[in-house]
């Protein structure tokens, strides 16, 4: 114990220069970080709601009359009671498997093309982060109107072509497709980018040696540049899991707040609970302390395999 | 001696309940001002005005110009809030008490609500209220929650049955369809001779309530705390609707837009018959079927089997805020604002409907259309009075949705809905089957 204490007095005699630069962050996270999820923490333990918090409101002074509850929030969505959670959660999680591995696909084979001598390569690079640039409420709002059944480019193709036309926004299944279209086409262009990046750090000689050692084109790939790309590879898809797990933008302007039960993921669920009705402050702060809870749990695992996986490859 | 104390105690309590009605009376805030020197009436209120930026919103702008004319000691912030926001904004607004406007134009249906939040000021007997016994009954009735009035009715509208005259000629038909059963035979009809759709409905679930209402039932029955959603009546009312798509006599709307789709199908003339209310108008005079104004028929609702006939009363209330700073000048805008003048003016410029009795003058019922809507009016419905009588309609509408778009059966559909309500809105109601 008094180790420690020595230890921490001297790191702050020695470094408190360092202690000093880092406190405004320290203090600026504490307050837009700390508080907010503390209250978040703190609302998931009561059945607070938006009539039985205390509010005074000129000459109406309404006291507050909600209750601290425990785990009972905890325990209505986690068994089921509540009974939302689990399909939504199915959902959310086949959202980000497919979103994430159609990015990283997608991503990596055009990285390598746009890797390749070829002309007009800046242009290419250009035109394909362009989605990216655009915001993506406009993207897609803009995706909304072309799967619009009656007006919409999508349809008026297929009726060209002779087929039928297609509800794409009103069937429940064809909802999830489009919306893992549209952020497909959102999350490619970064995933095209950093993969790019990484593809430029490998050395070109290693190319080449293998090349003179006579390795195949796949050989090549699977054994210098899958290799090379793994640190990049990595980070990309974490965030890439993080994002989509609470990509809200696609789901909630995509498919609007009609039709759209079963196609909703956790945050949007959660953000239901928060804003529609008689809002529901405690059952939102439960949802989103299960997300953040889940987030981390993965994060946690995926980085301990990444570097299982890179103290085997060393 | 025993009297002589409870004589005191009365005093006392007279006394401090004679503080109390003064509301503190630190800022001069209690509204007396209002009644009784107008003219001294001073500061600045925030308006927030939900009304189409485009089409109606200009006509109000030139009434708050003539309000400051009038009282040059207040100013009126202006802020057009679009009506899809303006519910869960105002909520967040009030619940802090950061940034709420002093007046909101509130839809009838957040009006209870918002009221029994605490989020309003109660207006029974304040100047704001002039002249109640000239509103109508249905939009006042729906200004009011457990007795007491938080709402001056600012424009009422109902919903009927518009067709265009030009397809009903082609197809032989001499008169609007007055039950469903008759809508369905005209839609056949025009679907066949002129090649055109017959009915629009839309997926909305506000537009399911003429269904409901045309079997004398409807959403909920607040008197009796029953869900009603999910009885014989209701579903047979919803029934009705399915088959007039799986008939062919409607076009399957659209799961999302559909409303949007129908409105401008119906504008270019590829569609006989559109339920909808007075706020469309402004637009489908717009389209190419309508540059004779004429060829625009507007019908009461149709009936349902019972042999009634029902349309929601819709419509806006100007509302004020508990927490304003202004009362006084708040109580003028409101009253300025729903005069029977500036509703007639109103009413001449956008075609919206007045409140008040006195404002239906020559001028505003020449208009076929308003004059129309006016008639439909008498036989309209009004909403269920309950907080949560706005919020029905966001767990119905998936439902209704899926129903009308025949991927969902209407007894599940509604028994779903009914489920939803009671475990999260309606938690002492009953369901009725």
């Amino acid at each position: 114990m008094a180790t420690v204490v020595t230890r921490v007095r001297r790191s702050f005699s020695t470094h408190w220069y360092a202690w000093a630069m880092v406190l405004p962050v320290v203090i600026v996270l504490a307050v837009l970080v700390g508080y907010p999820l503390g209250r978040g923490v703190y609302l998931s333990f009561t059945d607070a709601n938006e009539a039985n918090v205390g509010r005074t409101i000129g000459v109406n002074r309404i006291p507050a009359t909600y209750q601290f509850v425990g785990l009972d929030n905890y325990w209505k969505v986690l068994s089921g009671q509540e009974g939302h959670f689990y399909s939504r959660l199915t959902w959310t999680v086949l959202w980000t498997a497919s979103c994430v591995l159609l990015h990283y696909a997608l991503g990596l084979g055009l990285a390598l093309l746009l890797n390749r001598k070829v002309r007009f390569r800046a242009l290419y690079r250009v035109l394909l982060i362009l989605p990216w640039a655009v915001p993506a409420f406009v993207a897609t709002f803009s995706w909304r109107l072309m799967f619009n059944e009656k007006y919409g480019v999508l349809n008026a193709l297929l009726t060209q072509v002779g087929m039928d036309p297609v509800d794409w926004l009103g069937d429940a299944t064809l909802q999830k497709v489009s919306a893992v279209a549209v952020n497909v086409w959102l999350g490619v262009p970064f995933m095209m980018v950093a993969i790019l990046g990484g593809l430029q750090s490998i050395p070109a000689e290693l190319h080449e040696a293998a090349e003179m050692d006579g390795a195949s084109p796949w050989q090549r790939f699977r054994h210098v540049t899958l290799p090379g790309l793994r640190p990049v590879s990595g980070t990309v898809i974490l965030l890439g899991v993080i994002w989509t797990f609470n990509m809200f933008q696609v789901i909630y302007l995509l498919i609007g707040q009609g039709a759209s039960s079963e196609s909703e993921i956790l945050v949007t669920y959660s953000y239901r609970l928060a804003f529609q009705g008689v809002r529901d402050y405690a059952g939102s702060a439960t949802y989103g302390i299960l997300i953040l809870s889940l987030l981390l749990v993965f994060a946690v695992f995926y980085r301990r395999l990444l570097t299982r996986q890179e103290a085997a490859t060393r | 001696m025993r009297r002589g104390i409870s004589v005191a105690a009365v005093v006392g309590v007279l006394a401090l309940t004679a503080t109390a009605c003064g509301g503190g009376g630190d800022s001069g805030n209690d509204g007396s001002k209002a009644a009784e020197d107008p003219g001294s009436v001073s500061g600045t209120i925030t308006w927030w005005d939900t009304s189409d930026a485009t089409n109606e919103a200009p006509a109000f702008k030139k009434l708050v110009k003539d309000f400051e004319a009038k009282y040059p000691k207040i100013k009126v912030d202006y802020v057009n809030v679009p009506f899809d926001q303006a519910q869960q904004k105002f909520k967040t607004a009030a619940s802090t008490g950061k940034g709420a406007p002093d007046v909101l134009r509130s839809d009838v249906g957040w009006t209870p609500g918002f009221a029994q939040l605490g989020y309003l000021k109660d207006l029974t007997g304040t100047p704001a209220l002039d002249k109640s016994e000239d509103f109508l009954e249905g939009p006042l009735k729906n200004a009011a929650y457990q007795g007491k009035t938080y709402g001056v009715p600012q424009v009422t509208d109902t919903l009927g049955l518009l067709y265009n005259k030009e397809l009903f000629q082609k197809a032989g038909l001499d008169k609007a369809p007055a039950t469903w059963q008759e809508v369905k035979d005209a839609a056949l009809k025009i679907k066949e001779k002129t090649g055109a759709d017959g009915i629009g409905l839309s997926p909305d679930s506000y537009y399911s309530l003429p269904f409901l209402y045309g079997e004398n039932s409807d959403m909920v029955d607040a008197a009796k705390k029953k869900i009603t959603i999910s009885s014989a009546a209701s579903l047979k009312g919803v029934e009705t609707a399915v088959d007039l798509v799986k008939s062919g006599a409607a076009p399957k709307p659209a799961g999302t837009d559909g409303y949007n789709a129908l409105k401008t199908d119906f504008k270019n003339g590829k569609l006989g018959m559109l339920i909808d209310g007075p706020w469309a108008t402004k637009e489908i005079f717009g389209g190419d079927a309508y540059k004779s104004r004429e060829n625009l028929g507007i019908a009461p609702i149709p009936a349902g089997s019972t042999g009634t006939a029902g349309a929601p009363v819709g419509g806006h209330n100007l509302v004020l805020y508990a927490g304003s700073k202004n009362f006084d000048a708040s109580y003028l805008f409101a009253r300025f604002m729903t005069e029977s003048a500036q509703q007639e003016s109103v009413s001449n410029a956008v075609g919206v409907l007045p409140t008040r009795k006195s404002a239906y003058s020559q001028t505003v019922l020449a208009d076929p259309v308003r004059s129309a809507f006016h008639d439909a009016l008498a036989k309209a419905h009004p909403r269920v009075p309950i907080p949560q009588g706005g919020d029905l309609f966001t767990e119905w509408l998936q439902h209704y949705t899926k129903i009308l778009t025949l991927k969902e059966d209407p007894k599940a559909g509604v028994d779903a809905t009914a489920k939803a309500w009671q475990s999260a809105l309606l938690k002492d109601y009953g369901v009725e089957e």
